[in-house]
């Protein structure tokens, strides 16, 4: 037993964990300094939230020691099972939890109050790594990856229920662990290619960016068709310009009160069908590939006008339009980032000292113990404060991956991709926001944020990796 | 198939997004420094503590500008809680209009003090203190505001007024709200009567509440009081002279010619400088630029389309005496006026011909007009140009034709033409003697400020020497400016004054016939200058220059009434009063005093 348990320790990844351990007290006492003010109690004082988080690191510590010392098995056998009953607490959230900032995310047992959806993430990586792990599944085939969006679709939906479509966002990131696992890049360029559609949506208005990107399609379409100068493909080009031609015109001409949506619709099916008899003829994917992202582009930018209104919250839609400085709302969510910028813009190199942060100290970043508390970081200790927390973020990650490439498994492979990635859209969307590059979405900074779900979610989430990693020699299927 | 290598792009992205953050930390905390402003505004608040302004004394020590307290009503939007705008309009009696335009702009930041009501009353003040905890965000702030017992001298005292964008531009020291002197002492001695404004910083939270010292009150500024200033000014004297002058335009200026000091600078019609203090302020300084009056115009050192007529009679005799053209017994005839080409300029009856002392007493134009010609075409002269520079580097050293260097703000040269003027005009060597004869009376191209034509009796009365005519004595814990103790000695021999003084001495005690004789002091010997001075704004100008008694001056005096006819008519006994006013303290000819108090010359 007790080589056993010197082999453990042996085995475990030191680095990770004294990482971990240092980010975990950094957070703690940035936490301290974001709440202190001259009336301060001791930082062991348990009525505050520094003392709190105290309780929440210890509890966090004897957490990530149960990790190490149960069997790694058993995360791989209760994948399905932790999944199961993960939706369930999403779903009883969704009725119990008392509304808290336009969010129903939170179940109160007894003193403690948890957020299931941090947990969510954990859930999902597991019966991920499972699943994508499991012999012969494969990403690149159609069927399993659908299996696999339903995997991230159902949480991601249930958190979107419950009004907190910051950490359903986080879900986009298990993208990052298909391409490791054989999804074309591509994809991942679509999806960001269509976050900047969704973006210039908002920034420029649906129709407009619409007849945008049908002009780049028309003229991609011509560039092709010129380039293969067969008879056929004059025709095309000739019906494609006739079917965009054609609706437009009777828009413009006509005065047509139609939704701009249909008329857009209507040129695209118009060329569907030259298109596609084209392409077929030709055995030509080119043609069809730049028509099914042209009419994508134009679909996400029709349709961006109805998701904003219906599927985001009021104050979502105005976070998103400040960010892309359409509104102004300097007491609301853009004073969070005014106060955020000048709270870090103001630490210069060596930053104000501990304690010292005026900003910080007197409140003038809200939220801060929690989602701002990136503040803290950057005006007490300034850029070299923020260069060294980022840096060990990174340093973490990539130690993560290159771990990640040692297993011998496909799950404890795809599980500490699922960590990283995590990890990874945490910080570009938490730092991000603080020093203005995001919008303000509300999640939290790993192992730093004040509360207790957040710091036992990535405690477990991390741990589990770290534990599989130790026994990878062992774990061969 | 082995897919690891996929994890290098994914690296690249993840190391890339950091690169991106890390660069943009760099760019906002260490370059951009907008932000580090932005925070020090955000975070502390300096609370201003104002010193009290330097109180001004006469020369006798009676207070001539005190302080008194004043209340603003100071508001901090971000902390109202449920504003019972109709109860405290009811309390401290403003209109609601005002109040809320006011409000308007206090609500523009949250957070800051605003000034909401500016100078409430003390009866307002004891009101509003009761029921101010009625209305949280709002608070009183106590400040000083000038106050002036004697009702007078306000464009020697001047005022204060809030300061304007130049002022902040042209010196750092002052903020937005703060005060400045405007005009007078305020204006010239500004840094010494201020003080300097000192204060505490303290940490403030997003709400604006005080979160205790900034750094142990590490940057806290100490507070320098104003220092408090004794004028030379003799404060009944100044307000005797202002009771003379009212209803009239013009000036009076008296020196103490043995020091330079300035008794009396009285500028009319003038103003009560009370009514500069207070929320009407802007109100009737308006008021006043608009007068076509002009009441903001400070005659006595601003006053530069002042010929001086006959008095520089006296001035055109010393450098006659001093070049040698002239002496004691030299004898010009009169014949009602002199006569030249086809020049002409009168005078009136008296007998002729008369030598140097008759010409004053008589003020004889034809005198002066072969005197000043026999001077330019003196043959010891290269040229008639040659003469006129003589003449002119004699006349400058009285400290004509620049500024005298008073403390005052403001203050204009007057005219003394150069030699170039005349070339320009009527070609070089193309004028003579003649043409610019009118030089001989004291009209023409010349002109002085009445402080200078004041300089110029104190110079006759020292017997050749001033000292710069100055308005403050004392400074508490400061040196005195060395210039005005400083010796002007002029170009003429010591000895010509006694004639000149002899001259001065007839025109008022000379008898019946002398062209001041009726002003005549009992006590007092008093020698004076009449003149009356041709302008092109109407009646001629009545001037009168003077010091007293003869044997050890202790005034110089010079009165200038505006468009008021002969200077014996109303000057003369204007300075009469002054002289045995600021001499004896009492008035020996209470009809003459009666009839000047009462003359009207503007409505």
């Amino acid at each position: 037993m007790a080589r056993q348990i010197g082999n453990i320790l042996r085995n475990l990844d030191w680095q990770i964990i004294i990482i971990y351990v240092f980010l975990v007290f950094a957070g703690w006492v940035n936490i301290y300094s974001a709440v202190y003010d001259e009336t301060a109690s001791s930082i062991f004082d348990v009525s505050q939230k520094y003392g709190k988080q105290l309780i929440w690191i210890t509890a966090a510590f004897l957490l990530a020691i149960g990790i190490i010392i149960l069997d790694s098995r058993f995360y791989f056998s209760f994948a399905y099972v932790f999944y199961f009953f993960i939706l369930l607490s999403l779903i009883l959230v969704y009725f119990i939890a008392p509304e808290i900032k336009g969010a129903r995310s939170w179940i109160e047992v007894g003193p403690l109050r948890v957020q299931p959806s941090e947990f969510a993430k954990l859930a999902t990586s597991v019966v991920i790594a499972r699943y994508l792990g499991s012999f012969g599944v494969k990403v690149t085939r159609w069927s399993d990856a659908l299996k696999l969006f339903i995997l991230l679709f159902l949480p991601a939906s249930l958190i979107v229920l419950q009004g907190d479509a910051g950490s359903a966002l986080v879900f986009a990131t298990f993208f990052f662990v298909f391409y490791r696992e054989g999804m074309p890049f591509f994809i991942i360029l679509l999806g960001v290619w269509a976050a900047l559609i969704f973006s210039l949506s908002i920034i420029w208005g649906g129709t407009a960016l619409s007849v945008i990107i049908t002009i780049i399609s028309l003229l991609a379409f011509y560039f092709y068709a010129f380039q293969k100068t067969h008879r056929l493909s004059l025709i095309v080009v000739a019906l494609i310009t006739l079917a965009f031609v054609v609706p437009i015109t009777v828009y413009f001409i006509f005065d047509l009160t139609l939704n701009p949506a249909i008329i857009f619709l209507l040129g695209f099916a118009l060329v569907a069908v030259p298109a596609l008899i084209y392409s077929y003829r030709k055995r030509s994917l080119t043609l069809l590939l730049l028509f099914a992202i042209g009419l994508g582009s134009v679909a996400i930018s029709q349709s961006v006008e109805y998701v904003f209104d219906n599927i985001l919250e009021e104050h979502q839609q105005k976070r998103i339009n400040v960010f892309f400085g359409l509104e102004s709302d300097p007491k609301g969510s853009e004073f969070n980032v005014i106060q955020s910028k000048i709270a870090i813009g103001s630490g210069d190199l060596t930053g104000k000292g501990f304690l010292n942060g005026t900003q910080t100290k007197n409140d003038f970043v809200p939220e801060q113990s929690t989602d701002f508390i990136f503040c803290t970081i950057g005006e007490e200790w300034g850029f070299l404060g923020s260069f060294l927390i980022i840096g060990l973020f990174v340093y973490l990650i990539l130690r993560i991956l290159y771990d990640a490439e040692q297993q011998r498994t496909a799950f404890s492979r795809i599980y500490g991709y699922c960590v990283a990635s995590i990890l990874f859209i945490h910080i570009l969307i938490n730092i991000g926001m603080t020093i203005g590059l995001m919008p303000v979405i509300g999640i939290p900074l790993p192992f730093f944020s004040y509360g207790g779900s957040s710091l036992w979610g990535f405690t477990l989430l991390l741990f589990i990796f770290v534990k599989l990693d130790a026994n990878r020699d062992e774990l061969i299927q | 198939m082995d897919l690891s290598h996929r994890r290098y792009l994914y690296s690249a992205i993840i190391v890339g997004v950091a690169l991106l953050y890390i660069l943009r930390l760099f760019y906002i905390q260490v370059i951009d420094d907008s932000y580090k402003l932005d925070a020090m505004n955000n975070s502390r608040r300096f609370e201003v503590h104002h010193p009290a302004r330097g109180l001004v004394f006469d020369r006798n020590g009676k207070l001539i500008v005190a302080n008194e307290a004043a209340y603003d009503l100071m508001v901090v939007t971000g902390q109202i809680k449920d504003l019972d705008t109709a109860a405290l309009l009811d309390i401290i009696h403003v209109s609601k209009e005002s109040f809320m335009t006011e409000f308007k702009k206090a609500k523009k930041n949250r957070y800051r003090p605003y000034p909401i009501i500016k100078q409430i009353s003390a009866e307002t003040y004891a009101r509003l203190q009761e029921q101010l905890y009625n209305f949280p965000g709002f608070y009183v702030q106590t400040r000083t505001v000038r106050n002036y017992p004697y009702h007078c001298g306000a464009l020697v005292l001047g005022y204060i007024s809030e300061v304007n964008n130049n002022d902040i531009k042209e010196n750092n020291y002052y903020e937005q709200g703060d005060y400045i002197g405007k005009i007078g002492i305020e204006k010239t001695y500004e840094s010494y009567l201020r003080g300097v404004k000192g204060g505490n910083y303290y940490q403030v939270d997003v709400k604006g509440r005080v979160k205790g010292s900034l750094e142990d009150g590490k940057y806290d500024k100490p507070v320098v009081l104003g220092k408090n200033i004794t004028t030379t000014l003799d404060i009944s004297l100044q307000e005797y002279g202002e009771r003379l002058m009212q209803n009239k335009k013009g000036s009076i200026v008296a020196i103490d010619p043995k020091t330079g000091e300035i008794l009396a600078l009285v500028s009319a019609p003038t103003f009560d400088p009370n009514i500069m203090v207070g929320r009407l302020v802007s109100e009737n300084y308006s008021k006043l630029a608009n007068d076509p009056l002009k009441p903001l115009y400070n005659r006595p050192i601003q006053g530069d389309r002042y010929p001086p007529g006959s008095t520089f009679k006296t001035l055109n005799a010393l450098v006659g005496l001093q070049e040698g053209i002239v002496n004691q017994h030299t004898m010009y005839g009169c014949q009602a006026g002199y006569y030249s080409g086809g020049l002409h300029v009168g005078c009136h009856n008296h007998e002729s011909p008369i030598d140097l002392i008759e010409s004053i007493k008589m003020s004889c134009n034809a005198y002066y007009c072969n005197e000043f010609r026999a001077i330019l075409d003196a043959p010891k002269y290269a040229s008639v140009r040659d003469g006129f520079l003589t003449w002119q580097s004699h006349i400058k050293s009285f400290g004509l034709g620049n500024k005298l260097g008073v403390d005052l703000p403001s203050e204009r040269p007057g005219i003394i033409p150069r030699a170039e003027y005349y070339d320009k005009i009527y070609g070089k060597n193309r004028w003579k003697s003649l043409t610019i004869v009118s030089l001989s009376i004291g009209q023409g191209e010349i002109s002085m400020t009445p402080l200078q034509m004041a300089n110029v009796a104190a110079t006759i009365a020292n017997k050749g020497y001033y000292y710069t005519p100055h308005i403050v004595k004392e400074i508490d814990d400061t040196v005195f400016d060395k210039s005005f103790i400083q010796r002007h000695e002029t170009k003429i021999n010591k000895n010509y004054f006694d004639l000149v003084t002899e001259g001065m001495y007839q025109v008022v005690q000379g008898g019946y016939g002398a062209t001041a004789w009726h002003i005549a002091l009992k006590d007092i010997a008093i020698c004076g200058k009449t003149g009356t001075a041709q302008n092109p704004h109407g009646i001629d100008h009545s001037i009168f220059m003077a010091f007293a008694p003869r044997e050890n001056p202790q005034i110089a005096i010079s009165v200038y009434v505006e468009n008021a006819g002969f200077g014996a008519t109303w000057a003369a006994p204007i300075a009469s009063l002054m002289i045995e006013k600021y001499l004896s303290d009492t008035i020996t000819n209470a009809w003459r005093e009666k009839q000047i108090l009462e003359k009207d010359f503007i409505h």
